[in-house]
């Protein structure tokens, strides 16, 4: 009974995503004419050829690409110089710190004034749009601070005896001991800046710095707008679309195997208080 | 310098600024000079959150200001009277409009995101093939990590009216077919429904983890009396998780407003608007797109307002059930 629920429980999460590689490899006529619930009878890769083929979608992948390498690795240093001194009790001005982290994670002045600043420090119409105003998770550096808390002050005094400096602690003993933490941590922020789509649609007009995501929804969406305004328009076929769906989500389900294993981890300290 | 950091946690959380007697200054310069690589280090975090967090709540003022490009925050004239921009909010038609989809769509997922999840969890912790659940749970919390554009391509690939599966099967056994994504009946059926299919197996985790940490010797005593497994369930793992559930129910109920502006956005259309449209994807288009800068700062501001009085208050609330926030 339980191993059936769960069945179907595989099945519900599973299934649509078959629909939609199903969808990616038949032919547009055959979909257009048995509506795509039975399978297809014939196989074929045009779609993925034309997403391969797409200037548009060849550079918002470009621009995913740069601005999740970027942003996580930016994200990860900052949040772990963030995060480190934020664990060491005897910081002076330390609570006033978490507090003032703490605070921006209550309340937040709104979409519009927040527009104003990413314009105000230069940042429109740039990638750096997508990285800088995201720099890093207060939650993630709670994770952090968590577990950068847990390490026994005893490895500290000996390599201090030893003379090493702060830079060198945490460089020679924290970093290489959190390093499952830090690959939940990036693997979060990995996530966050292949799928960042709110940060392109506030901040990004040229069409040339679109991210994928913007880049696929516009696909996704073009026949009710484009269609209409110009009739010869090449209405992107649902072969093509979902072919552009399953590249898009590839990457992150070919990362997911690995770093899997690592994520329940990080979401259990998440859970603990910091 | 060695010697100053061991000695150090003997003075911790004293913090406070010494008074300004004579010698001790020089002594807290030292203090702080003993620590340089530690606050220099905190530099980058605290500059960004000054910026980026801080800054935006300077631009707030906007909201009681009549907002001009050209005469800057500092320059724009005061609003006559300076609630002009909230009362227009609150008497205009959408305020309703807005308030009632925010709430409801809010409240619909948040309902999804609870009962669903605990029954997965459940299935989770009574599965006794190790190999089934391990296969489950994997499969199961893989769809969060998928971008709402991919789960709205899921969505059009099942239920889009001209190509979708389940129109496709509709139009040919039942002669019609529906638009779920164009029709105010169906749309926020969807948005809850996507968000369940994306969320489901992600939400389970935390109630798997409060159930594994259940005393077995409640279930062995449960089996000795004769309780089978639903009487378990019900008697044992339930009650054993409720402050779980409570609390993180009390938490969602602090971000009541978040409707998620990433998803109705990606989602909506125009046909969708009556039942669709959120306070976050009207602040957008009121402020980026017609430039009504200051009327929509004044929503947003309502809006966290709103939301940091209700966080306030649930965690004062979640307090009782011994487990906040902070």
């Amino acid at each position: 009974m339980v191993n059936v629920l769960l069945g179907l429980v595989i099945v519900a999460a599973v299934l649509p995503l078959l629909v939609v590689v199903s969808a990616s490899f038949t032919p547009y006529s055959e979909i257009l004419s048995n509506g795509g619930y039975t399978l297809p009878t014939e196989f074929t890769l045009d779609g993925y050829r034309m997403v391969l083929a797409d200037s548009r979608l060849q550079q918002g992948f470009v621009v995913t690409t740069f601005v999740t390498v970027v942003g996580t690795a930016l994200n990860l240093v900052v949040s772990v110089l963030f995060a480190y001194p934020l664990s060491q009790h005897r910081l002076p001005g330390r609570r006033g710190i978490l507090f003032v982290a703490l605070l921006t994670t209550l309340f937040s002045a709104g979409i519009i004034p927040t527009y104003l600043v990413v314009k105000a420090t230069g940042l429109l119409d740039t990638v750096w749009a997508m990285i800088i105003p995201t720099t890093i998770s207060v939650f993630n550096v709670f994770i952090l601070k968590t577990f950068f808390e847990g390490i026994p002050g005893e490895l500290f005094e000996a390599a201090r005896i030893d003379g090493a400096g702060e830079l060198r602690l945490l460089l020679r003993i924290v970093v290489p001991l959190a390093v499952p933490v830090l690959m939940t941590i990036g693997l979060f922020y990995a996530v966050g800046h292949w799928n960042t789509f709110m940060a392109a649609v506030l901040y990004i007009r040229d069409a040339d710095l679109q991210p994928l995501q913007v880049v696929l929804r516009n696909l996704l969406t073009e026949v009710s707008s484009d269609a209409a305004a110009d009739p010869d328009a090449v209405v992107p076929t649902v072969t093509f679309r979902m072919s552009a769906v399953v590249l898009t989500a590839l990457p992150m389900i070919l990362l997911y195997p690995f770093i899997q294993k690592h994520f329940r981890h990080g979401v259990m300290l998440g859970s603990v208080k910091g | 310098m060695t010697l100053q950091q061991t000695r150090a946690p003997e003075r911790v959380e004293s913090s406070t600024p010494a008074p300004p007697e004579v010698g001790r200054p020089r002594q807290a310069r030292r203090r702080f000079w003993s620590f340089r690589t530690l606050l220099l280090m905190l530099v980058p975090g605290l500059l960004y959150l000054a910026v980026y967090k801080y800054g935006p709540m300077y631009g707030v003022l906007i909201a009681f200001k009549d907002y001009s490009i050209r005469e800057g925050i500092a320059g724009s004239p005061w609003a006559s009277p300076f609630y002009t921009h909230f009362e227009q909010f609150w008497t205009s038609p959408y305020f309703s409009t807005l308030m009632t989809n925010t709430v409801l769509i809010s409240v619909y997922k948040l309902v999804a995101g609870t009962i669903p999840p605990i029954i997965v969890a459940l299935l989770f912790n009574e599965c006794r093939l190790r190999w089934f659940r391990r296969l489950a749970q994997t499969v199961s919390y893989m769809p969060h990590f998928l971008s709402w554009v991919i789960v709205y391509g899921v969505t059009i690939a099942l239920l889009s009216q001209s190509t979708g599966l389940v129109n496709g099967f509709l139009r040919d056994n039942f002669g019609f077919t529906i638009g779920f994504l164009t029709s105010n009946t169906w749309f926020r059926s969807v948005l809850v429904g996507s968000d369940l299919w994306k969320d489901i197996g992600w939400g389970a985790i935390i109630y798997l983890a409060a159930m594994i940490g259940i005393d077995r010797t409640f279930y062995e005593a449960a089996r000795v009396d004769g309780a089978g497994r639903f009487r378990q369930i019900w008697h044992i793992t339930l009650p054993g998780i409720r402050p779980v559930i409570i609390l993180l129910l009390v938490l969602k109920l602090g971000n009541i407003l978040d409707a998620g502006f990433d998803q109705v956005y990606i989602f909506y259309n125009i046909q969708v608007y009556p039942t669709g449209d959120i306070i976050d994807t009207w602040v957008y288009r009121a402020g980026l797109e017609n430039l009504n800068y200051s009327l929509a700062a004044a929503v947003g501001l309502f809006k966290s307002v709103i939301g940091l009085v209700l966080i306030v208050v649930a965690n004062r609330i979640a307090r009782r059930w011994s487990a906040q926030l902070w």
